[in-house]
């Protein structure tokens, strides 16, 4: 049992489980419509395991944030009975899933971004969040690695793969400022000393980022407006329609169960 | 064919490369099955995927399925003949002394 916080240090920790719940549960149902669709088979099979990875890290942040708020709701409530207006992730995540390219992009930017936060939560004052934070992590290296060899031969492949490869990159970067915004939720945890200072998540993001980048001979794209919204319930049109599809069945059949 | 000139292989599939997975406990790898893959790399991890997942495994090998030189049906006579009529190849007629087990 985590010790009582302040009122204002649970609402912001609220809010702060529900980012992490919500940026892989929806990355992870994007990469779930590629199930059956995948390139090759093996393919299939690696973004059906990336996806199962975030979905049960979803349903660990989901349910804590729910159990932090104390009002009743666990993680299948959050997940399937908020509006989109409710949701907190980061516009890249809910991102209709493009080509292959883009997929891959997209899962490489997200999960380097996601190592940094999650090997500094790892070391959390709160024991619940330091836990699956820890075991986040450690799934979190193999998404790097796969998706971070896959931007390699894609960008170093054939004119067509690099091609598609730099146009997922140019059109992916402005959302990715959004990933290491720090707005009041994060002050408030880190004056609480609930989580430490994540500033160096974002240099070193870049660091690796612009390594494979360079490495898969495609140009890091120039930095310039980024994107926001979706940390404040402010999302693009495409997140709406994934979860009518997503929440479709507990919709119409509350409580249903298999 | 590719952009560097390697042929494709001719059933349009990426090549195939042989999976050996080493159970818990450090017994001696097994052959799992075989993936398609591009390089190694690619196939060590698609083999992580596909054979891996539930903690069958602490170690993986993958070669490709081309390096492997295999006996043939043919062979089986005079590769695997166990010889029935040379008895001497076949060291049980000697009393083994209580308590050791074979």
């Amino acid at each position: 049992m985590a010790p009582a916080l302040d009122g204002p240090v649970q609402a912001a920790l609220v809010q702060y489980l529900l980012r992490l719940g919500d940026d892989r549960l929806v990355l992870g149902h994007r990469l779930s419509e590629w199930c059956g669709h995948a390139p090759i088979l093996e393919e299939d099979i690696a973004l059906a395991n990336i996806a199962l990875d975030l979905v049960g890290q979803a349903t660990l942040f989901l349910g804590l944030a729910g159990a932090a708020e104390a009002a009743g709701r666990d993680a299948d409530a959050l997940a399937y009975l908020r509006e989109a207006i409710d949701f907190r992730n980061v516009l890249l995540a809910e991102l209709p899933k493009g080509d292959f390219a883009f997929t891959i992009v997209r899962q490489f930017l997200f999960s380097v971004a996601a190592y940094y936060r999650l090997e500094g939560l790892a070391t959390s004052s709160h024991g619940d969040l330091a836990g699956i934070a820890g075991k986040a992590l450690k799934e979190t290296r193999y998404h790097v690695r796969h998706s971070g060899e896959w931007v390699i031969r894609l960008g170093d492949g054939t004119s067509e793969s690099h091609t598609r490869t730099q146009a997922a990159l140019d059109a992916l970067w402005r959302y990715t400022g959004e990933m290491f915004l720090a707005d009041d939720v994060d002050a408030t945890l880190v004056r609480a000393g609930v989580i430490p200072d994540l500033a160096t998540a974002e240099p070193k993001w870049l660091a690796q980022v612009t390594g494979v980048i360079e490495r898969a001979t495609l140009a890091v794209p120039p930095s310039g407006y980024m994107q926001r919204g979706g940390r404040t319930g402010r999302h693009t049109e495409h997140l709406g329609i994934m979860l009518a599809e997503m929440q479709i069945l507990q919709r119409s059949y509350p409580g249903a169960k298999w | 064919m590719a952009d560097d000139g390697t042929p494709a292989p001719s059933d349009g599939q990426w090549p195939l490369w042989e999976v050996f997975v080493q159970p818990p406990r450090g017994e001696p790898f097994e052959h799992a099955g075989s993936v398609h893959a591009v390089d190694a790399e690619s196939a060590l991890q698609n083999a992580r995927d596909v054979y891996t997942r539930r903690g069958e495994a602490v170690n993986i090998w993958v070669v490709p399925t081309a390096a492997i030189t295999a006996s043939t049906p043919a062979d089986s006579g005079p590769f695997f003949d166990p010889g029935n009529d040379k008895p001497y190849r076949h060291p049980q007629f000697y009393s083994v002394p209580r308590g050791v087990r074979v």
